[in-house]
């Protein structure tokens, strides 16, 4: 590979690397969300119940 | 989430991948090596197309912006913020691979003379503030419509900087390098199409899966409040 | 129209009137404006060019328009009075234009000892010079109050107020510096002046957003 290659991948991969932090941070955040849902439904249920 | 926008979604992110991979191709595989610059100016094609979806993304914050103090209606300002969001992020990208460019066509990371970086360096800087200042502010109408004032300003910012950068090229950092950019030559400018169609659709399901991101946050404290 | 005007000159007279009483702006901003020409002095090398001299003076304008940015609605804040002023049967817009008018005053007035001031210590002004800071006063301190609104509806008051001012005061700074350097400083008047118009009017436009309850 030349320089410019390198640069030219470089530059490529930095997008890549964007859409996979970006898909990370999604990650969690649907991980958060299902959490804090389980435990709404555990909260609803309770009520419903008690 | 209702079917259409399922569906939409969907067909937003098979539309980007599509494009993205077809202008990836046909930059690298049928558009010519440029005569000046050789291969780096591959970057290009991906360069451009992403400080160009940052422009967009500012410019549809700004938009739903309006549009909040129009019409006082309130899932604007999320829209407003989803859209600066995704600007914000792309901003950086275009830092990024711009300096990139910078590197390899003249050997340094960051140079003065290159406008449309110092125009993003400012855009960065203006930008990264909406988000101190939505959350320094508490919750409610008036920081709905302060984020929204301040959002206005950017779009009114980006061609009064362009202005500045512009003229201050003539006399404080001498502007030797250009990019060509006008008269392409049709394989590169229909590579460039594509990509910039695909940076675009990629920017719109993101913001999309974001602004639901968001909205389920928004209804889930709602919930929670509702349950407590 | 006239009912407008006078609105305007009222509230731009209670704010020098409560200055002239109180002295806690002005005084600091004269101060600090000569302290940091002279701190300045002593960042340049001997030798330094007019060039660098210059731009060094442009960053003690903007430093010192904040600081007195930063006070701008403290006395409303303080008395819980910027809801008194909303309420009053005025044009909202006229608030941000008496406000405006008694900013630009503050900074005038600070400038009258620091452009002098400047010449003693550094070099003698050029005329462009001059009407550079004039025009660019305008600016600063149309978007400096609309700011000051903004970051005082804020928790982070103090801390926000330069974050947000510093990347819309970039135009300012280049054609600032631009008109006090270069060979044919017109274009550059002409930039502040345009940059002058689109922010006051922008401004003017937005503000009855930022303090309608």
């Amino acid at each position: 590979m030349t320089t410019s290659e390198k640069y030219v991948t470089a530059a490529y991969l930095v997008l890549l690397g964007a859409l996979l932090v970006y898909l990370l941070i999604i990650a969690l955040k649907v991980g958060r969300l299902e959490r804090e849902l389980t435990d709404l439904t555990r909260l609803a249920r309770e009520k419903k119940d008690g | 989430m209702s079917t259409w926008s399922r569906n939409r979604n969907a067909a937003l992110a098979i539309a980007a991948t599509g494009l993205l991979v077809g202008g990836l191709a046909l930059a690298f595989f049928w558009a010519p090596e440029d005569a000046n610059q050789g291969f780096s100016q591959k970057i290009f094609y991906i360069h451009v197309p992403i400080a160009l979806t940052a422009y967009a993304c500012f410019a549809a914050g700004a938009w739903k912006a309006l549009r909040l103090l129009w019409t006082r209606e309130r899932r604007y300002d999320l829209e407003s913020y989803t859209a600066i969001h995704m600007g914000v992020i792309f901003g950086l990208l275009t830092l990024v691979t711009g300096s990139i460019w910078a590197k390899v066509s003249w050997g340094q990371w960051w140079t003065w003379g290159e406008r449309q970086l110092v125009l993003f360096l400012i855009l960065f800087l203006f930008y990264s503030s909406y988000f101190m200042l939505r959350y320094s502010t508490d919750p409610g109408p008036r920081r709905e419509r302060n984020s929204a004032v301040y959002a206005l300003f950017g779009v009114v910012l980006i061609p009064v900087s362009f202005l500045a950068v512009r003229i201050a090229g003539t006399i404080l950092h001498p502007t030797i390098f250009t990019h060509n950019g006008a008269n392409l030559p049709g394989t590169m400018l229909v590579s460039f199409c594509v990509s910039l169609a695909g940076m675009l659709t990629l920017a719109a399901t993101l913001y999309h899966v974001e602004l639901a991101g968001k909205r389920i946050d928004a209804s889930l404290r709602e919930l929670r409040e509702l349950l407590a | 129209m006239s009912g407008y005007a006078a609105d305007v000159a009222a509230l731009a007279r209670k704010d020098l009137l409560l200055e002239l009483r109180s002295r806690d702006t002005l005084p600091a901003m004269l101060l600090f404006v000569v302290s940091a020409l002279t701190v300045f002095r002593f960042a340049l090398p001997a030798g330094s060019s007019a060039r660098a001299e210059t731009g060094l003076l442009w960053i003690a304008i903007v430093f010192t328009a904040l600081l007195g940015l930063g006070r701008a609605f403290a006395a409303e804040r303080e008395e819980g009075a910027l809801d008194g002023l909303v309420l009053a049967p005025c044009d909202r817009s006229a608030i941000w234009l008496g406000k405006t008018i008694g900013v630009t005053a503050f900074l005038v007035l600070a400038e009258l000892v620091a452009l002098p001031a400047f010449a003693l210590f550094f070099h003698p002004l050029s005329w462009e010079l001059v009407v550079a800071v004039a025009l660019a006063d305008v600016g600063i301190a149309a978007i400096g109050t609309l700011l000051a609104a903004l970051a005082a509806a804020s928790r982070a008051r103090e801390l926000l107020l330069p974050l947000m001012f510093l990347p819309l005061v970039v135009p300012v700074v280049i054609g600032g510096v631009g008109a006090s350097v270069a060979v044919n400083p017109a274009s550059f008047l002409g930039f502040l002046g345009l940059y002058d118009a689109v922010f006051v009017i922008l401004c003017w436009a937005s503000f009855e957003y930022v303090v309608t309850e």
